[in-house]
Parts: C-alpha cells; structure tokens; sequence
C-alpha cells in the first residue's frame, strides 16, 4: 500500500490518574493502540461504551488533560511531507493546528455554540480568531458561503441555539468545524442523541464535507449502521485496545474476534425477527483489566492461554488483523 | 377484544413563548390507541413528536387537554391513580438520572416494597428483590451494598427494569430506554421485555425511534408525527410496507447494517420544530416528496389501507 498515512498512533497507552483517597486510581483506558489513518478515508472506530473510545480520540486530537495522560507510545500528524511527533509541539503550534489542521468535535458538542449568542456571532469570533479578516462584514459572507456550500439555510445565522432542533445544532457544529478545510476531522458520536432521519442528514453533511475536501474522518459511534454506511475501514474496540481492523465490509461480512462476532450478529435486521443473542456478561472494569485476553471472561471459546498473556494482531487477510488465540499468535502486544 | 390499556382522542397543548409573542403547541394531536394483554406496542416517531408527552399523561405526571384514559375498561378518574401506579410501571431513557449516586441502588427496591406494603419482613422483601432481579439476570447478591457508578449502563437500566417489577405491574411503559445504550446492550434489553411479555403476560409500551428493535420485538407500532399519529398497525405492516410518506422516509433513513444496502440520495430536513407543529394541514407537507394542494389546506383523517391506519390524502380513494 501506498504510504498515504496521515494520523498514527504507536503502541499508544493513555490512563486516567486519578486521586481517590490519597491513593492513585489508574484507569487504563487507551492500552497498546496501533492506528495508521489514510488520507482521503473515512475511519471508523466501533465498541461498547466506556472502553475508551473517546479517550483514543482525545489523544488523536492532541485534546489530553489532566487527569488523562499519555503514558507511553506516541502520536503523529503528516504535516506538509513531515511527520510531526504531537508530543514536542509547544501549546500555540497545537491551537493553530487545531481547526485548521485538525478539527475536533467532541461528544456532546452541541455545547460548543454559545447558548447567549446568535449563531453569527459565534462564526464571527471563530473566523476572526483564525484568519486575518480587513473589511467588516467578511467574515459574515464567508460564514454565508459555506453553509449554503453545505446546503444548510442561510437563516440560521440570525437564530440562537436553543431556536434550532438538535440535529441543525448539530450540523452547525460540524459546518463550524470544517470551515478552515482542515485535513482531519474528529467526530465523537455526532449522530448518537438524535433521531433517524436527522441522524441521516448529519451523515450526508459529513460525508459531502469528505467529498469536497478529500480529507480524513476519524468517527466514533457505536451504530453499526452509521458505520456501515460511511466508513471505508473500521476498528474495534473493546476494553482500550483495538481488537480487530479491517474494511468495512469485511467487519460484517466476516467478524472474525469472538467479540466483533456478537457485535455484528447480535444487530437487529428488518424482516428477519429470529432471536438474537447479547455479548453475555459485562464488560470490564478498566481500572482493573482481566489478566491476559480482555475478552477472556466473556468469550465462549476462553482457552488456558487467553487467560495468561494478551494476544498479538494476527494477519488474517491484507487490511484485516486481528487480536485472538484462535487465529493467531500474533506479531507484538502479548505483553500489553 | 380484551384491552389494557385505551387512549381515546388525547390532546395535550403547551402554551409556550411571552404575552407578546405566544404559541400554542399541540404537542399530542387527539391520537387513539390501545395496547392489549401480553402485547409490546411501539410508540415511534423523530424527538419532539409527543411521544413522551402522551407517556407523561398515561402515568399520570401531566394532565391532558383533553381526551380519556381506560385501563382494564375503567375510566381514569380525576384523583385515583392507583390503577397507574401499581398496574403501571415506568423506565426512563438515562439509566444514570434514574439513580442518585450517592444511595446504594438497593435502596430504591426497599422502597418501593415499603411504599406498596409488597413484603412483611426483611427476609421476605429480599426474597422478592432477588426473585425479580433474577428476570434480569441478575441476582441480589450482585447488588448488595453498591452504588450506581459500580454499574455499567445496560445493567442499570435491567436493574431499573427489576424494579419496575416488584409490583408485578401489567405494563411497563419504557421510555426510549435503549437510547443511551450501546448496539450490544441494546438487544440485552429488548430481549428482556420479550421475555416478560411471553413468560409473565406484562405489556409494553416501549417509545422509540429506534425502528430496528421495534421491529425485533413488537407486535404493533403506531408513527407520530408532530403530535398526531400517522401510521399505525402490525410491525409487518408497518415497516415492511410502510404507506405513510414520512414512515416511508423514516424507513429509508434507518442506516442498515449492510454494506451493501448504503443510502442513496438526499434528503431534506425540517429546520425547526415549531413551524411544523403550527402548519395548517398535513404538518409534513413542507417535506412530502407527494405533497397536493388539498395536504395544505385539509388536515388527513385516518384511512384503512388494508388493515393499516394512514393519515395521508394519498389514500383517500380507499374507505375511511
Ligand atoms: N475525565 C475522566 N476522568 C476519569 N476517568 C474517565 C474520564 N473520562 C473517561 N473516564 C473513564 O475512562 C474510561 C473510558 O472512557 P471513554 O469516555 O473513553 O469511553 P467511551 O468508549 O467513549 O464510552 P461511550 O460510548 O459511553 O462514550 C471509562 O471507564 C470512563 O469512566
Ligand atoms: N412542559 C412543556 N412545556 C412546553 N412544551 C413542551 C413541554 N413538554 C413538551 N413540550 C413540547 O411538546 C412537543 C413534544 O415533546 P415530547 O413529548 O417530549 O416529544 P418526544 O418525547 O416525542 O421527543 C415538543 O415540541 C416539546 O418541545
Ligand atoms: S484470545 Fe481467547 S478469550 Fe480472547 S477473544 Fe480470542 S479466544 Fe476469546
Ligand atoms: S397528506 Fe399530503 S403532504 Fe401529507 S403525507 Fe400525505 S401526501 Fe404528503
Ligand atoms: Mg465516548
Ligand atoms: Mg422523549
């Protein structure tokens, strides 16, 4: 493959380190992840809630505070031919890259309007903290421009958060987010608060974005349809590791981690009500991991060895690893 | 037939703005529906549409505009919620709100033995806690002397079901009670009501927009639309051959998971709720890729398209 890479990860860990009595509480919930993220490719990450997904995309947009930390590993951006360690930037290199290089809407991010101010006002002081804007009124047309660019009426400039419905405040954030035409965007659940046919309108406008721009899209849902739709490849996480990558359609049409394999049949299907099965049990707590596999407790085909040492990713086809015993010993991260 | 639960004619209007510039919302439309013994019934449709609205009603928080309430053939009278209260269960959407963390979850199933006098000893009313929580999959061991945090979401939520339970109620009203939880534990949840419906006879209302697991395990589904219901009948029916405009639009917007059967064209969203609930006429001919001049002049009565209820012109041929 062509070394189009322009977000990776290496061997990446990022732990909560929290306070609790006096005594440090270690929440492990970014463990060993490898990412190589194209360009021009809509990435998708995939995996029940609480095992880590917002925080892998915290430390992809360079977004770590306190309490989380990078523990080891590293993150790096192509940037202009170069691949820029995340770490050694200084606090102004990152807000420049942010939303002009990389942008970053966080869960919930609704709240990133100000509730007290017009919509307009909110792009204004966006665009003039970016760009050098000389005649009044500039920043106002250019705001203009890419929402009719995007198709989103010009009128809700004038309106204020709370007039709009949940799924337009939505697309305003994501309007706002990619006005400088940044080269990656981070979307945390975009989708997840709002109903179908919004939900499908969020999706169209990122993807026309993508389109347009040919840039990268890092998305976190844990709708599988959402995936299924927009995503070129797909990870999946369970208990802060990456357990299993591959295109697309090879995630539903061949889940090969015993996990990936409840995930992808367990879903619901129109005409077709024969009774579907849940991942059994819980999931892990991560402030105190299982022992070897994550999965091990949960898996119907637990062997002595899942239960010692954690698998390392096993090639199971071009583009699709995988980390489980039974395909595999796997290359590295048996010791994670 | 035997009916459980009967909504007649059920209109709820919200006044909303200042005195200069007031609007009246007509949040539930004057909808009829019944629910039946051992049946899940769905309750569908975008945000905003009145489904929690008409929840609120039938449990009792909300006074409706107008309209009644039957349940089991009695009339809701004015100041008797018994009926409700224990034949009536509910489960909300954020399993987290629904617990304080700072109280042990047991406490709240204690409670509720106290409230409705369901035990006479200590030993007893564990007894009936560990029985229902059983239902779940969950024993009273797995709860004893913790806190909310110590749960995952989907646990909490079947530890709310349990709850629910202890009254042995003949309808559980759930409100969006999948929606904060992940694909996986989605299923776990609708599995269980299943489970109740087949093994104890409790109905569900369960309020929804999520079609996929409607379809999975109702027998029927009603579709609002801005306070009124524009498609109702069996989940066959209604999803597999949607006759509605906007079920047909809800339909196609569900994103499956299959690759092969990714979205095609565009769609138009509505930019604002309020314009739509105050339209004359039908309230999505603003969006109805059918739409004909009598849609914004006549508000559609209800048509029986074989066998199905569709409030749309489009059917207006076929007897009302
Ligand atoms: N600021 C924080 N301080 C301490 N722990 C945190 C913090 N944010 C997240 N965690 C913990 O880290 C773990 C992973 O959280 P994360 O938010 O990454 O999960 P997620 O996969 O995004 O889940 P969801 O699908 O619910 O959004 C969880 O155990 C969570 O409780
Ligand atoms: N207490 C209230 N006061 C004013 N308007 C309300 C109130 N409750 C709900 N509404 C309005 O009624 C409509 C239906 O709301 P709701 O029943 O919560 O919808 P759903 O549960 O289908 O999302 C919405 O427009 C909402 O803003
Ligand atoms: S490594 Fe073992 S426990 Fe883990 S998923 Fe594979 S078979 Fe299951
Ligand atoms: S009544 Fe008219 S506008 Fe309304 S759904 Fe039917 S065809 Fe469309
Ligand atoms: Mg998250
Ligand atoms: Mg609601």
């Amino acid at each position: 493959m062509k070394n189009n890479t322009i977000l990776r990860t290496e061997r990446l860990h990022a732990h909560y380190i929290l306070d609790v009595y006096g005594k440090a509480k270690v929440i492990k919930a970014v463990n060993d992840v490898d990412l190589a993220i194209q360009e021009d490719e809509i990435y998708g990450i995939a995996g029940e809630s609480g095992c880590g997904k917002s925080t892998l995309l915290k430390a992809l947009a360079a977004a770590v505070e306190p309490p989380l930390r990078i523990i080891s590993g590293r993150v790096t951006y192509r940037i202009a031919g170069a691949e820029v360690d995340v770490s050694t930037l200084t606090q102004e290199e990152k807000r420049k890259l942010r939303m002009e290089y990389i942008a970053y809407v966080p869960q919930g991010s609704m709240s990133v309007l100000n509730p007290v101010s017009r919509i307009r006002d909110t792009y204004r002081d966006f665009i003039e903290s970016h760009i050098s804007v000389h005649q009044k009124g500039e920043a106002f047309a250019l705001a203009k421009e890419h929402l009719t660019e995007l198709g989103l009426p010009v009128k809700i400039l004038d309106a204020y958060p709370h007039q709009l419905s949940g799924g337009m405040r939505q697309r305003v954030t994501i309007a706002l987010a990619t006005l400088l035409k940044p080269r990656i965007i981070i979307g945390d659940e975009p989708t997840t608060a709002l109903d179908v046919v919004v939900q499908r309108g969020v999706v169209q406008l990122l993807k026309d974005v993508q389109a347009k721009l040919k840039n990268t899209i890092v998305l976190v849902t844990h709708d599988m349809g959402v995936h299924a739709n927009i995503a070129d490849r797909i990870g999946i996480m369970y208990a802060g590791k990456i357990v299993e990558e591959a295109p697309t359609e090879k995630i539903f049409s061949a889940p090969t981690h015993p996990y990936t394999h409840y995930l992808i049949n367990s879903l619901p299907k129109f005409g077709d009500k024969s009774p579907r099965e849940s991942v059994p049990g819980s999931p892990p707590s991560l402030a105190n991991l299982p022992t070897g596999c994550p999965f091990h407790p949960r898996c119907p085909h637990v062997m002595d060895i899942c239960k010692q040492e954690m698998p390392g990713y096993t090639q199971v086809a071009s583009n699709h690893k995988v980390a489980c015993w039974l395909v595999g010993e796997g290359t590295h991260g048996k010791a994670a | 037939m035997e009916k459980l639960l009967e909504v007649e004619h059920l209109t709820k209007t919200f006044t909303l703005g200042s005195v200069i510039s007031r609007v009246r919302i007509t949040a539930v439309d004057d909808i009829s529906f019944y629910i039946k013994p051992a049946e899940i019934f769905a309750l569908a449709g975008e945000s905003g549409c009145g489904k929690s609205t008409t929840a609120r009603i039938i449990m009792g928080f909300e006074h409706a505009t107008s309209g009644t309430i039957i349940h089991s053939g009695k009339k809701e009278a004015k100041n008797e919620k018994v009926w409700f209260t224990e034949g009536i269960q509910a489960i909300f959407q954020d399993p987290f709100a629904t617990f304080n963390p700072l109280r042990m979850v047991e406490q709240y199933f204690f409670e509720t033995i106290q409230n409705y006098k369901l035990a006479k000893s200590k030993r007893e009313a564990i007894e009936r806690i560990d029985a229902k929580l059983r239902l779940v999959g969950l024993t009273y061991e797995d709860l004893a002397g913790k806190y909310p945090s110590e749960f995952s979401g989907g646990q909490l939520q079947r530890i709310s079901i349990a709850r629910a339970l202890l009254t042995d109620p003949q309808l559980i009203i759930a409100d969006e009670p999948v929606s904060m939880v992940d694909a996986s534990l989605r299923m776990s949840i609708v599995n269980l009501f299943k489970q109740l419906r087949d093994e104890l006879g409790v109905s569900v209302l369960y309020i929804t927009h999520d079609l996929a697991t409607a379809y999975y395990v109702c027998d029927r589904i009603a579709i609002m639309f801005r306070g009124k219901i524009v498609e109702m009948g069996t989940v066959e029916q209604v999803l597999m051959a949607p006759k509605h405009p906007y079920t047909q639009l809800l339909r196609a917007s569900i994103p499956e998971a299959d690759t092969a059967h990714r979205w095609q064209g565009e769609i138009r969203l509505s930019d604002t709720e309020q314009d739509e609930y105050l339209r004359q006429g039908c309230r999505f001919a603003g969006r109805c890729p059918m739409v004909m001049d009598v849609c914004r002049r006549v508000t559609p009565p209800q048509f029986d398209v074989d066998g199905a209820l569709v409030a749309c012109h489009l059917y207006a041929e076929t007897k009302q």
